[in-house]
């Protein structure tokens, strides 16, 4: 049997396994300094905090070493350490990124490590930032509506080729990142006409599930305002999950509109043809 | 005078992740008002954690299946102590509340003629688990809150629970505070569902977040319901084991599912030299047949890696104290090795193991479609938990109800991967169910002032205790934990846990004396010295347990009593006595009905 596959050398020694991780990127074991904002809605500054580091240490370590032995109270939100919630979100040396899935030995901890809440929101303390604003737009969109079940047992039948697509924009995990990125939020403050790329992914997942019967069309180019993403693919660039969300969501979205409203003959020719 | 604000619902649920939204969802649809309260943001819940998938008859894979099979599974893995009443409704209820998923915008993975597509895993003998990818439990929780949130429920994120409140016997709400402010805030409830989820952070190695403390068990406990079989906790076998800082996060048995085996570092698939006697014949007798069985060939048996989780891990424990383990103390997953069977193996793996694809990627540094794994057990799940009614869902307190993990019986000694899934979808139902049913026909309830009053005064106590840096609640945490892995873990023995017994005495009193730095906003010091009581609590309750049951039976392996006994077929419970001390008492399991006899017998 595939006994091979084993590689036995890598199962023998320690020795061997240390071998393979210097192989690996420069690890670096010692003590580094990280500058993390500590404040509140009123504001705030840059404390640096100066811990070990250990083999295999991601940011989120190295902020919850730092809450336990210098600052209880520095506070953070995290829960599943393996980047599949969407809960510790923060701006590490300026990029947006989860902080669980950072890992130590890809930043240059020569100099000090920065640590920053995502600025498209407002501050509420420390690393943890008011995000309650996405819940509320994800109220305002039209709900799932399937078309009636296909079998007599209540049933659909989907094929897998046709629903990859949407089944990317559901790996979504909610992190907020992309709307952290985009400008229209971030520097332009939008949020009350532009619904951000999470939520343009939100409407592209329900527009193109195949069971979906429902019309959000007018309301993307009105109340949501895709018009006013101008494709810079910042969003698609910081996605965790790495969905492609401006060429898969975004720009089919606009299209759509574009059809809807601005060409008579597509228009007509989907009212005859049903939905898509 | 506390400073509160005041909440009014017919219906209290307390969590949100898949069991809480479920019964959200189910209460608010029979028309009584809904609070639905949880520790973190909405969708953030364990539930999101989720990988391997959700079991359910539908039989879309395998036409052999039905609910009596997967009946006949789950008490098998359970080994018989559970509360069959439940595993009966959950068998026969789970696929319908799936297909509903579906109905609300779930898009699992799909079969070649367009139906929901299942896989294998552990303990289920045909093709059950309902998946997406390895992200099942995000696509379950996303489906239900985008559902909910159109319901009319009133979520409340972000607030803590500390204590239920009551009038005479019965349940009349909660009390709590919010992480943001630490303002307090007051529930007022009819009836009330907990769906607080397990108790992980009570050991050091475990695949569970900063929320999972316990609090409902501890709640329930001390609003005076019945505890059961707090000594069955789940050690899921495969967790991360290096480097340290990912140490517990769980490995899907979604890899065995997919054709991964477990060798020791001498090379040896080691699963194939104890195959239990009540699942060998249905065990594979060589790694041809278990090939075969994880692709698809229905009359071969699945491999000796896919044995129900509690045998797997001491099998893992045993190749590690035996000194076959690997470098930091576990042993190899290997699904690389399928390369020799699959072309284009690595896409494969991708494809269907997307996310332990990119989380060893990315926090280990390896490829798992070149390089095995290295895999150790990881506490991951409590069977035991707050004792209900199987129909219902109530617990021994009138107007108090619990689902999800935090509720017991379903699984017995031992869950199968899979049935937590489904219980909190069939079982949040319920409990949405009735506590509504429950809150329509009750009467209006008191708030006792006073009790308000205490539980504000001892959660501000931590600031009035100057907390010195070196011990903090963080410190006393950390000590339970290591203690508890150390001397509750997954080998037990008497001595051992009259140690824990007496650690968990002195770290209640260090958990006393701990002060908390800074503000009462968004204070993580404040948030985990008021889990400390809650996480103290239970670890109590599961030593207790652990003592009581001298068996070893599922989770529960006694190096003092290696066998299972048959005079322990009997839940434990565990109940506040009127001191104020924990007591614990023996409760025989009603008989089976002769259909459900019938059932197990042909299914032996
Ligand atoms: C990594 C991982 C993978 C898993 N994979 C699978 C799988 O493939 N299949 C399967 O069937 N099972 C799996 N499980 C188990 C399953 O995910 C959990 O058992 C299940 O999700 C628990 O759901 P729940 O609704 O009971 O609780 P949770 O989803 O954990 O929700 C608990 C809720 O209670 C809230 N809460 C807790 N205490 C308080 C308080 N004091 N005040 C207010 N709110 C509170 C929390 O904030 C949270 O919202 C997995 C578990 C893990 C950790
Ligand atoms: S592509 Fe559009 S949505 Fe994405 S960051 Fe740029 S402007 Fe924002
Ligand atoms: S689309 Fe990507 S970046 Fe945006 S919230 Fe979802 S996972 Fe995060
Ligand atoms: S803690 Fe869940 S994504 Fe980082």
């Amino acid at each position: 049997m595939a006994v091979e596959a084993l590689k036995p050398d890598f199962a023998d020694t320690g020795e061997q396994l240390e071998k393979q991780s210097a192989s690996h990127k420069q690890e670096q074991v010692g003590r580094a300094t990280f500058r993390v904002w500590r404040g509140d809605s009123t504001g705030g500054k840059l404390v640096d905090y100066t811990t070990q580091v250990t083999e295999g240490m991601v940011v989120l370590d190295a902020i919850h070493q730092i809450q336990a032995d210098q600052a209880n109270d520095l506070a953070v939100r995290w829960n599943c350490k393996a980047g599949k919630c969407g809960s510790c979100s923060a701006e590490v040396n300026g990029n947006p990124r989860l902080m669980c899935m950072t890992r130590l030995n890809d930043l240059n901890l020569e100099e000090p490590v920065t640590v920053e809440p995502m600025r498209a929101f407002p501050a509420v303390r420390d690393l943890v930032t008011d995000v309650s604003w996405n819940f509320t737009v994800k109220k305002r969109i039209k709900r799932f509506k399937p078309r009636p079940p296909d079998a007599p047992d209540g049933t659909w039948r989907m094929a897998q080729a046709d629903i990859g697509r949407v089944q990317e924009f559901r790996k979504c995990i909610e992190c907020y990142l992309c709307q952290d990125v985009c400008h229209v939020l971030r520097d332009h403050h939008k949020h009350d006409s532009f619904i951000g790329p999470r939520f343009l992914v939100y409407v592209a997942a329900l527009e193109m599930h195949p069971l979906d019967t429902e019309n959000r069309i007018a309301e993307l180019k009105e109340a949501h305002g895709v018009g006013y993403c101008n494709i810079t693919k910042c969003c698609t660039a910081v996605c965790p999950e790495n969905i492609t969300i401006t060429d898969n969501a975004i720009i089919p979205l606009k299209e759509r509109v574009v059809d809807e409203f601005f060409d008579p003959i597509a228009r007509l020719v989907r009212l005859v043809r049903g939905k898509r | 005078m506390t400073d509160y604000q005041t909440h009014d619902h017919d219906v209290l649920v307390i969590g949100a992740g898949g069991a809480g939204l479920r019964a959200a969802i189910e209460a608010a649809a029979s028309g009584v008002s809904v609070g639905l309260v949880c520790k973190s943001l909405l969708g953030k819940a364990h539930t999101v954690m989720a990988e391997g998938g959700v079991a359910a008859a539908l039989a879309n894979v395998d036409d052999r299946d039905n609910w009596r099979v997967h009946f006949a599974d789950t008490m098998r893995g359970g080994q018989y102590v559970n509360n069959w009443r439940m595993a009966e409704l959950h068998a026969r209820e789970a696929p319908e509340r799936v297909r509903e998923l579906e109905a609300w915008g779930a898009l699992f993975d799909r079969t070649d003629d367009g139906r929901i597509l299942q896989r294998n895993f552990g303990g289920h003998r045909y093709p059950r688990l309902a998946h997406v990818g390895d992200r099942t439990g995000l696509e379950m929780i996303r489906t239900l809150q985008d559902h909910g949130v159109h319901q009319g429920i009133d979520v409340h994120m972000e607030v803590t629970i500390l204590s239920l409140l009551m009038d005479g016997d019965r349940v009349a709400g909660a009390f709590g505070y919010d992480r943001e402010r630490g303002r307090f805030r007051l529930f007022r409830a009819k009836a009330v569902v907990l769906a607080t989820g397990g108790i992980g952070r009570a050991y050091s190695i475990t695949s569970n977040s900063w929320e999972y403390t316990g609090d409902g068990h501890a709640l329930a406990y001390h609003a005076g319901a019945a505890l059961q079989d707090m000594e069955f906790v789940q050690f899921h076998p495969t967790g991360m084991v290096w480097p340290p800082s990912v140490r517990g996060i769980l490995v899907t048995e979604g890899v065995r599912g997919e054709g991964g085996v477990l060798k020791n570092r001498e090379g040896r698939r080691f699963m194939f030299d104890d195959i239990p006697e009540n699942y060998r014949s249905q065990t594979a007798d060589t790694p041809e047949e278990g090939w075969s069985y994880t692709q698809g060939d229905k009359n071969a048996r699945r491999p000796p890696e896919l044995l129900t989780r509690d045998h797997v891990a001491r099998c893992i424990v045993r190749e590690v104290r035996e000194g076959r383990g690997s470098p930091h103390g576990g042993v190899y997953l290997d699904i690389a090795w399928i390369k020799e069977r699959l072309p284009k193996a690595a896409e494969h793996i991708r494809r269907k193991l997307p996310s332990m694809y990119h989380q060893f990627k990315q926090l280990a540094d390896i490829d798992i479609t070149t390089t095995p794994m290295e895999v150790g057990p990881t506490t991951h799940y409590i069977m035991g938990g707050i004792r209900v009614d199987g129909d219902t869902q109530m617990s021994t307190v009138p107007g108090l109800y619990a689902a999800g993990e935090c509720a017991a019986g379903l699984h017995g000694a031992n869950r199968l991967g899979g049935n937590s899934l489904s219980d909190l979808l069939v079982f949040g139902k319920r409990a949405g169910e009735f506590a509504a049913k429950f809150a329509k026909e009750a009467h209006d309830t008191r708030i006792d002032a006073g009790q308000l009053e205490e539980t504000a005064a001892i959660a501000l106590e931590p600031f009035s205790r100057n907390g010195s840096p070196g011990e903090g609640p963080f410190q006393v945490q950390q000590d339970l934990q290591t203690m508890m892995q150390d001397l509750v873990g997954i080998v037990r023995t008497d001595s051992e846990m009259q140690r824990a017994l007496e650690g968990i005495g002195k770290l209640g009193d260090r958990a006393r004396r701990a002060g908390v730095q800074g503000n009462r906003e968004y204070n993580p010091g404040w948030h985990t010295a008021l889990d400390l009581p809650n996480l103290l609590t239970i670890s109590e309750a599961i030593t207790r347990s652990a003592i009581e049951r001298k068996e070893s039976r599922g989770g529960h392996f006694r190096d003092d009593y290696q066998d299972k006994d048959p005079a322990f077929g009997i839940n434990v419970l565990v109940r506040k006595g009127a001191g104020g001390e924990m007591q614990l008492s023996r409760e025989a399991i009603p008989a089976l009905p002769p259909e459900l006899k019938q059932i197990i017998e042909e299914m032996k």
